[in-house]
């Protein structure tokens, strides 16, 4: 028999002490508590029939995620679900409204009990070609072959304008319905503009001489995004593009050696760099966030901003009486020029998806038909002031000024619209990467070839990483 | 020990009743504290140590196995370099200016002055004292979004550069958190600022304990303002020195709400700005990296270990009695 005095000593205190610890964490309480643990939920389908292509099971009811942004939720709660209660009203609608889809979601998704529909946007968006690598969305290809809400004669895929499935789908399938049609180009104020007699310039030599004239009215010729320089890779490719082709953006999206050197890219990026020496820009804007500079823009102290159409909704509240949106797009680099001054980059954007283990998926992909109807898609037009990728769709719908002026342009490009991928495959790559050589490249800190290596090393990042899944278009 | 044991053996032996189930009745009386223990604080550790060794994304419910793969990685990796540099620079920076500052702001409200009665606080001592515990009232995001504004640019309408220009240094009114050269010091500086307040009203406290006859015995003795700090005050308040020491140096690795706030998830201008909080952050939460974050966050808990121990081995200094 041992003394209690002499043999507790505090290394068997510990001793002891770690023991009892080893023995309860094996037990269920720390399965359960394990960040990695997942489970699964049984998957529930309708028969298909003429009236219901998809195979919606009519009773049960539907988990729906809407992004509350920019956009708000009221398109879904106002439109789009009052249509699936009508055709199913049997089926239970679960709204939810959230600011932060990844917070909400990222353990419902590793759980295996993800809601039927997600809205996956804004700042807490969780990076789709990360879903999709990782086996968590649902294959949407039923939903593009489906006849369409209006016209059981048409499927869905053919009433949606060039490019929206593409913009979703990630090797051969198409996993993310994108659903508004954002334009990007170059906005100034119509209203300033015709007071000073000044037009939008369609050669970059213009663009140089008018700049010179609002330099002298003593307004910026140019604002952009500043910490969020990666606006300006819009501009960069866009320009590039319409130098050198829709080709010069296929190299970037496919990764290919030397891309980011291509002579297009080198011109482009020389003439946005030179606005920057010759003091075109709006001074400090490199030092601004995004709200920022585009507040600088709205108090008219820069005349041109480069942005997507969402730009107008965005300012709304700090719109000054009189301002008068307007877009144009982006001036030749050269006359000599592969694609006409018209081209414009126009993306699909806002993505929905519908969870691979979700319970009740063709209920969301139903949900998503219901969107791309002809009522869904003029109502949420209506709802966001934004263009949709229903072809047609905005057609008689009265829209602000700006967005007028955007469709205009659209309508003027015809068949000359670009888009790339990079941004969605690699986004890493795009941000933070390219958006800190562009910024230094726009704030001097960087040359044009110093810029363009730099990205290069960005891509050669991407292709060292076996880690990332590749796509090539 | 062998002292103790010596102490501990004067008292008499417990009989067979109290030894038998000894280890029952402790083990029982533990069970709980310790599996909550377990549970909460070495669970998460673990399993930080265990993810950090997978290639998981955050999304799904397996993961490979990679073994340190995501820590070799990480040391080839040039903005975990950057990071790591700038926590350095914190880590010196940070304590030292802000001890310093807290020591000489303490020292003048509590025995900057020589009155009539000895010493005794600078006038407006007590407004002082309050004004200085403001930043630590307001929340570190607060902060952060203020003191954004106030390095703006002057077209987004910075203060900073609002005042500069006002008093005709137009050339330095340059846009601050746009430059790579300032915008992590800028960073420092806020951090600096909104740490000292406490760290004034904790050395305040510590030098009201002082007894007033030591400074009157040094006055007599001729000692000036500089002596007394130095071989009265200091010696005296050595103690709570070292506490806020090694306080700040845990508190100036992480950084990451102040720079998360001023410079953004990607570290700023050039990206220069990057500190390890954030790089955590942003390969967890940005890049769904989860097993990269969490290797990133094992380096941390390491650093930061090896830095408390540092600080209090460096602060170990005689303690000089007061009775």
């Amino acid at each position: 028999m041992t003394n209690f005095s002499a043999d507790w000593s505090r290394r068997n205190f510990l001793r002891g002490a770690l023991a009892t610890g080893a023995l309860v964490l094996p037990g269920s309480g720390f399965l359960a508590g394990c960040a990695t643990s997942g489970g699964g939920q049984e998957q529930t389908e309708g028969e298909k029939t003429a009236d219901n292509p998809l195979g919606v099971p009519t009773d049960q009811p539907l988990e729906i995620y809407i992004f509350n942004g920019g956009f708000g939720d009221k398109y879904a709660t106002g439109i789009h679900e009052p249509m699936y209660s009508k055709k199913y009203p049997d089926a239970k609608i679960n709204h939810k409204a959230e600011v932060d889809i990844a917070g909400a979601l990222q353990s419902r998704f590793v759980g295996g009990n993800p809601p039927d529909f997600v809205n996956d946007s804004g700042d807490g968006q969780i990076p789709l070609g990360q879903l999709v690598s990782d086996d968590q969305l649902y294959d949407l290809t039923d939903l593009f072959e489906a006849p369409s809400w209006d016209d059981p004669n048409k499927k869905v895929k053919d009433t949606l304008v060039p490019g929206a499935i593409q913009q979703g789908t990630f090797g051969d399938k198409p996993y993310v319905l994108h659903m508004a049609l954002t334009v990007f180009g170059l906005w100034y104020n119509k209203t300033l503009f015709d007071e000073h007699g000044w037009t939008p310039p369609k050669t970059w030599a213009d663009m140089t001489e008018l700049s010179k004239d609002i330099k002298a009215a003593n307004i910026a010729p140019w604002a952009y995004q500043g910490i969020h320089a990666r606006y300006m890779t819009w501009p960069l490719l866009t320009m590039a593009a319409k130098l050198g082709g829709p080709d010069v953006l296929k190299a970037i999206d496919n990764l290919e050696k030397g891309a980011w050197q291509h002579e297009a890219i080198k011109e482009s990026a020389n003439a946005l760099a030179g606005l920057r020496s010759a003091g075109y820009y709006l001074s400090g804007t490199e030092g601004m966030d995004h709200i920022q500079s585009q507040n600088a823009w709205s108090e008219g102290k820069a005349a041109f901003i480069p942005c997507g159409s969402w730009l107008e909704s965005e300012q709304k509240d700090v719109t000054p009486e009189g301002f008068e949106f307007a877009f144009t797009p982006e001036p030749l680099l050269s006359g000599d020029s592969a694609m006409p001054f018209e081209t414009i980059y126009a993306a699909p954007g806002e993505p929905y998806i519908v969870p691979k283990q979700a319970k009740n998926p063709r209920g969301g992909l139903e949900y998503m038909r219901i969107m791309l109807s002809n009522e869904g898609a003029k109502g949420f037009t209506k709802e966001t002031s934004s263009l949709t990728v229903v072809d047609g769709s905005a057609d008689g719908v009265e829209l602000p000024a700006g967005l007028t002026s955007a469709k205009k342009a659209l309508d003027a490009a015809g068949d000359d619209v670009v888009s790339w991928m990079y941004q969605t495959w690699y986004a890493k790559m795009w941000n933070p990467g390219i958006n800190a050589h562009i910024g230094d490249l726009l704030a001097a800190r960087k040359s044009v070839d110093e810029f363009t290596a730099a990205c290069e090393a960005e891509a050669q990042k991407v292709r060292d990483d076996d880690s990332i899944t590749k796509y090539t278009r | 020990m062998a002292r103790k044991q010596t102490v501990r053996g004067r008292v008499s032996k417990p009989g067979p009743a109290l030894q038998h189930g000894k280890y029952l009745f402790i083990v029982a009386f533990l069970l709980l504290p310790v599996g909550i223990y377990g549970l909460f604080v070495v669970s998460p550790y673990v399993q930080a140590i265990f993810i950090s060794m997978t290639d998981w994304t955050g999304l799904t419910a397996s993961q490979k196995w990679v073994g340190f793969d995501n820590y070799v990685k990480l040391f080839a990796d040039e903005q975990f370099l950057v990071a790591l540099k700038n926590n350095a620079i914190l880590l010196v920076v940070v304590p030292a200016v802000t001890v310093l500052l807290g020591l000489f702001f303490a020292s003048m409200l509590n025995v900057g002055r020589r009155g009539k009665s000895g010493v005794e606080g600078v006038r407006g001592s007590s407004v002082y004292k309050i004004v200085y515990f403001f930043p630590q009232v307001l929340s570190v995001a607060i902060v952060g979004v203020l003191f954004k504004y106030v390095f703006a640019p002057t077209e987004a309408g910075g203060i900073l550069n609002g005042f500069l220009r006002a008093i005709g240094l137009d050339s330095i009114a340059l846009p601050w958190l746009g430059d790579p050269n300032f915008a992590f010091w800028c960073v420092v500086l806020v951090m600096i600022w909104s740490f000292v307040g406490f760290y004034v009203v904790l050395f305040s406290a510590a030098m009201q304990s002082i007894p007033k006859d030591i400074y009157e015995a040094a006055l007599l003795d001729g000692a000036n303002r500089f002596t007394t700090f130095r071989h009265v005050t200091l010696p005296l308040v050595w103690d709570t020195v070292q506490v806020g020491w090694v306080y700040l140096a845990i508190q100036a690795m992480d950084a990451f709400a102040f720079v998360h706030i001023m410079l953004g998830i990607s570290g700023g201008p050039s990206r220069a700005g990057d500190v390890l909080g954030v790089a955590l952050y942003r390969s967890a939460f940005n890049d769904y990296r989860f097993g990269y974050a969490s290797a990133l966050g094992v380096v941390l808990l390491v650093l930061t270990l090896i830095v408390a121990v540092l600080f209090l081995r460096v602060a170990r200094r005689e303690r000089v009695e007061l009775s």
